[in-house]
C-alpha cells in the first residue's frame, strides 16, 4: 500500500527523523496562514501517489505567504500521471548544501533487510545505480542485532567527512530502521536527505510503502489508504478478496493462481488478442467470489468476451460452475463466457454447465482461442 | 534419489484440524505420503478421521513419532511462529502453504531456523511432491508421473498447467517444488537448482519463473558457469504492466527491472530455450531429450 508524502512524514517524525514542520490544505488560501505558522519561505508539495511530481509542476517554492496561495493555486487540480492534485502539503523550506539518499527494502538474495545510502541525493535512484553504482552503499542488516553502530558510522561517513554531519545522519539513519521494522513497511525512502549551510540535517521528503500483509496490525497506517487514487475496480476487487489490474484489452480473464493468470494473459497476447485484465480469484474460491469477480470484469466496458481458466487444486471447479450459473442469473449476462475447468471436481463442474450457453473449452490454448474469436 | 521428500519422508501437519489442513492431510495419505501426525495446540488427544494422531506441540509430535518434516496450513498470523515450533523442535524440512505472511516476520524467522539446521519450503508455496513417492503440500497428486525432469517454480496452478502437459507427453518428474510467491522465501530458485544438481534421478529441470527480483537472471549465471543438467524455462508475466504487483507479493516489475523480456533475455545467452505457451514446454523438452 502506498500512503502519501505528508502521512509518511507523520511516521517519520514519530520515529525521531528531522523533519520540517508542514501543513496539509486543500484549498489556495489556507496557504496563507500556513506560510504565516510556518514562516517563509516554504515549498509548496502535490499530494498524489506518483513520482515524478516536481517534473510535473507539482512542486514549487514561495517566499512569501502570498506567493504561497499563487503556487497552491497553481498545482491544486492540476493533473500528474493521471491524477487529479487534491491536496498540497505547505512545509518549511530548507537551505540545501547537500543532498543525499538513504532507504530501506528487504533484499530478495541476502533475504533480509538492507539499507543503501548514496551521496548523490535528489535524482532518480534507479538512474544512480545504473551510472554509477560506486556511488551507492548497500548494508543487509539482521533484524536479530538490528541495526549495528558500526554499520551507522560507515553509512554516515560515506555520506559526510563532517563528523557533526555524519553524527546527525547517523541519527536519521538509525530512526530511518526504526521506522521501516517498526511500520512494516516494503520500502522507506528520504529522497533527499539534505545537509543545509549551517550544518544541520533534515528529511526533506519522505516515502513509505507498507507490507499489505501486515496492515492487519497496523489499523492507524492501515486508515492512511487513499483509495481515490486506485482504479474503482482494483478496490472493489481488494475488498472482494480478489487480485485484480486493470488493462486495456477487450477479453476479460477470471484464473485461479497468480502465475496462472500471468500466463493466460501472456497466451491471450501470443495468438493475438488483448487481455482486459489480471484477475486471480485465488485458492478455496467460493461462488460469491466468482460472482465478485464477474461484476468487477463487466464494469469494463471494452470487454467483448470472458475467459475462465480454472485448474483446480485446493479450488474446486464444481464451485466456480455454480458461481459462473448465479452470476449469470443475477447480472443478465450477455457477453460471452468461455470456460475452461480442469483438475479437483471437474466432472461434477460439467455437469452443471452442461445445457447452458457457456463455451466450453478442452485445454487452456483452446480456451484462449476460442475467446479472441468470440470478443471479435 | 528425487530431492527433499521421498519415502522416508514422516509428515506432521501443523494446522490439522483446520478446514485446509484436514483436508490436505486426506489427500497425502491417499497419495501415499507418511502422514504421522498432526498439530493444533489445545487438541492434543484426537484423532483425525484417517486416524492420524493430533498433538498439542511440535515438540510432542516429533517425540513420539520422530517426524523429520512438517507442512504448514496454519492462518498468516500465526504461521511464522508455526516454523519456529517445528525448527525448534528439530524437524528439517518444513512446508508452509499458508499465504499472507509480513515479510518482516520472515526475515525475523529466517535466521532462527538457519541456526537449527532447518529448510524452509515457502511460504505461499503449493508444497513439493516427488511422484509415487510422497507428497507434501496441496498440488493435485493424479496429474504427475514418475520420471527424470526436476520441475521448480514460483507459481502454483502453473506449475499444474505444466506438469499437466509434461506428464501427458510422458516426460515423468523426480520431483516438482513451488518455491512461493512472496519476495523472501525460505528455499529460492537458485537453492533448488543446486539440489536438482546433486540429484541422480534428475536429468533436466524445468524452470518456471515470473516478473520480478532477478533469481531468474541469477540462475542464468549459474547455467552458465556449467551445470550439470539440460534446462527448459517459461517466463509469465510479458504482458504485466510496470509497477502492479501481479497476485503474488514478488511479481512486481519496479524501476524498469525484475521484466520478463530481461529474463528471457538471460536465458537466451546462455542457450536455454524459453517456451511462449506452457504447452510448449514439451517441445522443448523432446528436443534435449533427444
Amino acid at each position: 500500500m502506498k500512503i502519501h508524502e505528508a502521512d509518511a512524514r507523520g511516521i517519520f517524525s514519530r520515529y525521531g527523523l528531522p523533519v520540517p514542520p508542514s501543513r496539509m490544505i486543500t484549498k489556495p488560501e489556507e496557504a496563507r496562514a500556513a506560510a504565516e505558522e510556518l514562516g517563509c519561505p516554504v515549498v509548496v508539495k502535490a499530494q498524489v501517489l506518483v513520482g515524478g511530481r516536481g517534473k510535473a509542476g507539482g512542486v514549487k517554492l514561495a517566499s512569501t505567504p502570498e506567493e504561497a496561495v499563487e503556487k497552491a493555486e497553481a498545482i491544486l487540480g492540476i493533473d500528474i500521471k493521471g491524477l487529479t492534485v487534491e491536496k498540497v502539503l505547505v512545509a518549511k523550506a530548507v537551505d540545501i548544501e547537500r543532498e543525499f539518499y538513504v532507504g530501506m527494502i528487504f533484499d530478495r538474495g541476502t533475504r533480509m533487510p538492507m539499507m543503501m545510502v548514496s551521496p548523490a541525493g535528489g535524482v532518480d535512484i534507479e538512474e544512480v545505480a545504473r551510472a554509477t553504482p560506486e556511488k551507492i552503499l548497500k548494508m543487509p542488516v539482521n533484524p536479530d542485532g538490528g541495526l549495528m553502530p558500526f554499520q551507522v558510522r560507515r553509512m554516515a561517513s560515506f555520506l559526510s567527512k563532517d563528523r557533526e554531519v555524519a553524527k546527525q545522519i547517523g541519527k536519521a539513519l538509525k530512526g530511518l530502521y526504526e521506522a521501516f521494522m517498526g511500520a512494516d513497511a516494503s520500502l522507506a525512502e528520504i529522497n533527499p536527505l539534505v545537509e543545509s549551510p549551517d550544518g544541520v540535517v533534515w528529511a526533506i521528503d519522505a516515502k513509505i510503502n507498507l507490507d499489505d500483509n501486515a496492515l492487519f496490525r497496523h489499523p492507524d497506517i492501515a486508515a492512511m489508504r487513499d483509495d481515490s487514487a486506485e482504479d474503482r475496480g482494483e478496490v472493489d476487487a481488494r475488498e472482494a478478496d480478489l487480485s485484480f489490474v486493470k488493462l486495456e484489452g477487450k477479453i476479460g480473464c477470471i484464473v485461479n493462481g497468480a502465475g496462472l493468470a500471468m500466463a493466460t494473459m501472456d497466451m491471450i497476447e501470443h495468438f493475438g488478442g488483448e487481455p482486459a485484465n489480471f484477475l486471480d480469484i485465488g485458492g478455496s474460491s467460493s461462488p460469491e467470489k466468482v460472482l465478485s469477480a464477474m461484476k468487477i470484469i463487466l464494469r469494463d466496458e471494452n470487454v467483448r468476451s470472458i475467459l475462465i481458466n480454472i485448474f483446480g487444486g485446493i479450488t474446486r471447479c464444481d464451485d466456480v460452475a455454480n458461481g459462473l450459473i448465479g452470476a449469470k442469473e443475477k447480472l443478465g449476462l450477455d457477453v460471452p463466457l468461455i470456460v475452461r475447468l480442469t483438475g479437483t471436481n471437474e466432472k461434477e463442474a460439467r455437469e452443471i454447465l452442461a445445457n447452458t450457453e457457456m463455451i466450453g473449452a478442452d485445454d487452456m490454448e483452446d480456451a484462449v482461442k476460442k475467446a479472441i474469436e468470440a470478443a471479435g | 534419489m528425487s530431492i527433499l521428500v521421498d519415502r522416508e519422508t514422516k509428515l506432521i501437519v501443523q494446522g490439522i484440524t483446520g478446514r485446509d489442513g484436514g483436508f490436505h492431510a486426506s489427500q497425502m495419505v491417499a497419495y501415499g505420503t507418511n502422514v504421522v501426525g498432526g498439530v493444533t495446540p489445545g487438541k492434543g488427544g484426537q484423532k483425525t478421521g484417517d486416524g492420524i494422531p493430533v498433538f498439542d506441540s511440535m515438540a510432542e509430535a516429533v517425540a513420539e513419532t520422530s517426524a523429520n518434516t512438517s507442512v504448514i496450513y496454519v492462518p498468516a498470523a500465526f504461521a511464522a511462529d508455526a516454523i519456529c515450533e517445528a525448527s525448534d523442535a528439530g524437524v528439517k524440512l518444513v512446508v508452509c502453504i499458508s499465504e499472507g505472511l509480513p515479510v518482516r516476520d520472515m526475515v525475523k524467522v529466517l535466521p532462527f531456523i538457519t541456526e537449527r539446521g532447518t529448510r524452509l519450503i515457502g511460504p505461499n508455496s503449493p508444497g513439493i511432491i516427488s511422484p509415487g513417492r510422497s507428497k507434501v503440500g496441496i498440488m493435485p497428486g493424479d496429474i504427475h508421473a514418475e520420471g527424470s525432469v526436476g520441475v521448480v517454480s514460483r507459481s502454483g496452478t502453473l506449475t499444474y498447467e505444466i506438469v499437466y502437459h509434461l506428464t501427458r507427453s510422458g516426460f515423468g518428474q523426480s520431483s516438482c517444488i513451488g518455491i512461493g510467491g512472496d519476495p523472501i522465501v525460505g528455499t529460492n530458485l537458485l537453492d533448488t537448482m543446486e539440489l536438482f544438481a546433486e540429484d541422480d534421478e534428475t536429468d533436466a529441470v524445468v524452470l518456471i519463473g515470473e516478473i520480478g527480483g532477478n533469481d531468474e537472471e541469477l540462475a542464468a549465471e549459474m547455467i552458465k558457469n556449467g551445470y550439470p543438467k539440460k534446462v527448459a524455462a517459461f517466463i509469465a508475466g510479458r504482458t504485466a504492466p510496470p509497477g502492479k504487483r501481479m497476485g503474488h507479493a514478488g511479481a512486481i516489475v519496479s524501476g524498469g527491472t525484475g521484466t520478463a523480456a530481461e529474463k528471457a533475455a538471460a536465458f537466451a545467452e546462455v542457450g536455454v530455450e524459453v517456451a511462449d505457451t506452457p504447452a510448449q514446454i514439451t517441445d522443448i523438452m523432446k528436443r534435449l531429450m533427444a
